[in-house]
């Protein structure tokens, strides 16, 4: 790994833990509302996989996705004029903080409905197939989506047609606030994407840059036509599911734990040790990240609100000269 | 019919489904078909027969039994730039894709901001009378027609089964397209020129006396029930609805102008019905041209049963029609 790209992996790490932190303040002066999800403690799943991925691949990603959205190199102006549900927000403020999109990074969400993702996930890495287009999908969702329905139908229909999908299974050990244990016969999640012929890996989810490797490694194979291949990130989220969560449903010994492996000091020390990270570095990284974030919440305070006589644009395509 | 007066160019709803689904695979090389048995099997109502021979495996793809899959699949693929066509068996099925019908394809431009719209075409039979009961019969249009973000088609003749697909195949959002399983085997001639768009109702009748608004399964009702009503010397105005989403109003209130009279046949089950939101922009927008109460003569709320004499009995039948109708007095 070349010095360069490890400060590279921190940054975008960074970007995304204090890019959160600061919607937790948002949030309680009600700047931010409804559902939100933070992925503190997860950041490198997001960031890892996405540095693996070519600029024309696409990503559909879940309801916990501004990590996602901030790697995959969506402006986080937009992201926070979303999550103020801004007219400058990366939909227009009519998602909010669960459905982020972006048509030039090809970010397809931003979905919802636990395992609804999947399919569609399927269907773009279909259209590439049949366009003959050598890129890949990757497909972000968490180890509730496993017990879905929709997961088993479409990792059956990715490995019957040999599709380009990399399935990238955020395990933070709880659905909301049902544990792994309590909601799946089988735990280790490779083991229901393998038993669909899909070659899977458990990867440390906390670990950047073993995420990193293990998404290259299988993405390289998927876009070299060897069909679906699914990654089991193996992570823990810090915070509660959401600002609604009291978080009763979990031990704060084991909290405590999985903070021990946060990612973000786990890469900082490496990147010290191997004299990558100088002194001072991290403090001038820190307040570069800071000036963004900075920037990003004036930009989305600065936003404008929709006209409400908009209210029903875009539930119908307009038409659009020269669509086919 | 003898042969000998049998017209050449009259085909069935089935075979003009066909045609329609060959013109959409031979004009756009985006489109393909997918869907349970489309291809070795010939779809289960036989209507893409033969089209795997013509266009191979690729664009005619036979799916497993996952329908949220393969649904889903079919918004990713319209995503991704392609035209699918997906089918399903029948609406009753359709429930356990309803996730991705309702939650992404008619979501994801609004939700995008404008970004990401959905042209995906998904045909599916809808409807009873062939004693298949209660899991393989009912008429759940309204439910699709209540959602926005859809367009919803109900094409209830030879010519429209020949000519609203390719119109919904270039339509940049989701149009779904019932197709009544009892008119596969109608059989008629194409017309020279005939309503291509999928948005306006047409007047299948011209009359003075009542409008009698119906679609898909209940337009050959309605059009029996015309004929039974003009023998006793009231003239019924019929009205197909075609598009149930949008939904043109401007054509069935014109007719209740000119004929003060409203009778809505519906195979729906009555409660939240399409035949309740006619019956509601009548009263809304008309209600001073009406010279009796709008009538419904709806299927009855039960799950279809499986008995010849009772799916009979719960269908709206063309004698139920005439007796709304005359019910209506004037």
């Amino acid at each position: 790994m070349s010095d360069e790209h490890g400060l590279h992996l921190l940054r975008q790490m960074l970007r995304i833990r204090r890019f959160e932190e600061r919607c937790v303040e948002l949030y309680s002066r009600s700047a931010i509302r409804g559902f939100l999800h933070l992925a503190i403690g997860e950041e490198a799943c997001a960031v890892g996989v996405t540095e693996a991925l070519a600029p024309d691949d696409a990503v559909v990603a879940t309801y916990r996705e501004h990590g996602h959205a901030l790697a995959r190199g969506i402006s986080m102006r937009e992201i926070m004029a979303e999550l103020e549900g801004k007219l400058e927000g990366s939909s227009k403020g009519r998602g909010g903080s669960m459905h982020i999109f972006d048509a030039v990074a090809r970010f397809y969400g931003g979905n919802a409905i636990v395992g609804g993702g999947i399919p569609l996930a399927v269907g773009l890495a279909l259209a590439d197939h049949l366009q003959g287009r050598r890129r890949i999908t990757a497909c972000f969702f968490g180890d509730g989506a496993v017990a879905e329905g929709e997961f088993h139908e479409s990792m059956n229909l990715a490995a019957l047609w040999h599709l380009p999908v990399l399935f990238c299974c955020e395990n933070n050990l709880y659905a909301m606030g049902t544990a792994l244990e309590r909601a799946q016969s089988e735990t280790d999640l490779s083991l229901k994407a393998a038993s669909y012929r899909v070659p899977s890996w458990n990867v440390d989810g906390m670990d950047v840059v073993a995420v990193e490797e293990a998404a290259r490694r299988a993405g390289e194979v998927v876009r070299d036509g060897g069909g679906p291949h699914f990654l089991e990130l193996r992570t823990y989220r810090f915070r509660a599911h959401s600002m609604y969560d009291p978080d009763r449903y979990r031990d704060k010994a084991e909290i405590e734990r999985w903070k021990e492996r946060d990612p973000i000091p786990a890469l900082t020390a490496d990147l010290g040790a191997a004299g990558i990270l100088a002194e001072g570095d991290l403090d001038r990284l820190e307040k570069e990240v800071e000036a963004e974030v900075d920037d990003a919440v004036a930009f989305a305070d600065a936003g404008t609100d929709e006209d409400v006589s908009d209210l029903e644009r875009y539930v119908m395509s307009e038409p659009r000269p020269g669509a086919t | 019919m003898s042969a000998a007066t049998t017209p050449t160019t009259a085909i069935t709803y089935r075979e003009a489904m066909r045609e329609a689904i060959r013109e959409a695979l031979v004009r756009d090389e985006r489109v393909f078909l997918m869907g349970e048995d489309v291809g070795r099997y010939g779809g289960c109502y036989a209507v893409s027969l033969g089209l795997l021979e013509e266009f191979g495996p690729e664009r005619i793809r036979d799916t497993p039994l996952s329908e949220s899959a393969f649904v889903g699949a079919g918004i990713g693929a319209a995503l991704g730039g392609m035209r699918p066509i997906v089918e399903i068996m029948t609406v009753n099925f359709s429930m356990l894709a309803l996730d991705q019908i309702v939650n992404n394809a008619a979501a994801l431009l609004y939700m995008s901001g404008g970004q990401f719209n959905v042209p995906l075409v998904i045909r599916m039979t809808t409807g009873a009378g062939r004693q298949v009961a209660a899991q393989h019969s009912h008429s759940l249009e309204a439910w699709y027609a209540h959602v926005p973000g859809l367009r919803v088609l109900s094409p209830a003749t030879i010519d429209d089964a020949r000519r609203m697909l390719w119109p919904s195949v270039c339509d940049p959002d989701p149009v779904i397209i019932f197709e009544h399983g009892q008119l596969y085997n109608a059989r008629g001639e194409l017309t020279e020129d005939p309503v291509t768009d999928i948005t306006s109702a047409a007047i299948r009748r011209r009359g003075e006396d009542v409008t009698i608004v119906a679609f898909g399964g209940t337009l050959g009702p309605a059009l029996e029930a015309s004929e039974q009503l003009a023998a006793q010397g009231i003239e019924a105005e019929v009205i197909d609805l075609r598009s149930l989403r949008p939904l043109d109003s401007e054509t069935f209130l014109a007719s209740v102008g000119r004929t003060h009279r409203a009778v809505v046949v519906d195979e729906g089950w009555r409660t939240g019905s399409v035949s309740a939101e006619v019956a509601a922009r009548i009263t809304e927008e008309a209600f001073y041209d009406l010279d009796a109460p709008v009538t419904r003569v709806c299927s009855a709320e039960v799950p279809m049963p499986y008995a010849k004499h009772l799916e009979e009995a719960a269908l709206p039948q063309p004698d139920k029609v005439v007796a709304a109708v005359r019910q209506l007095g004037g």
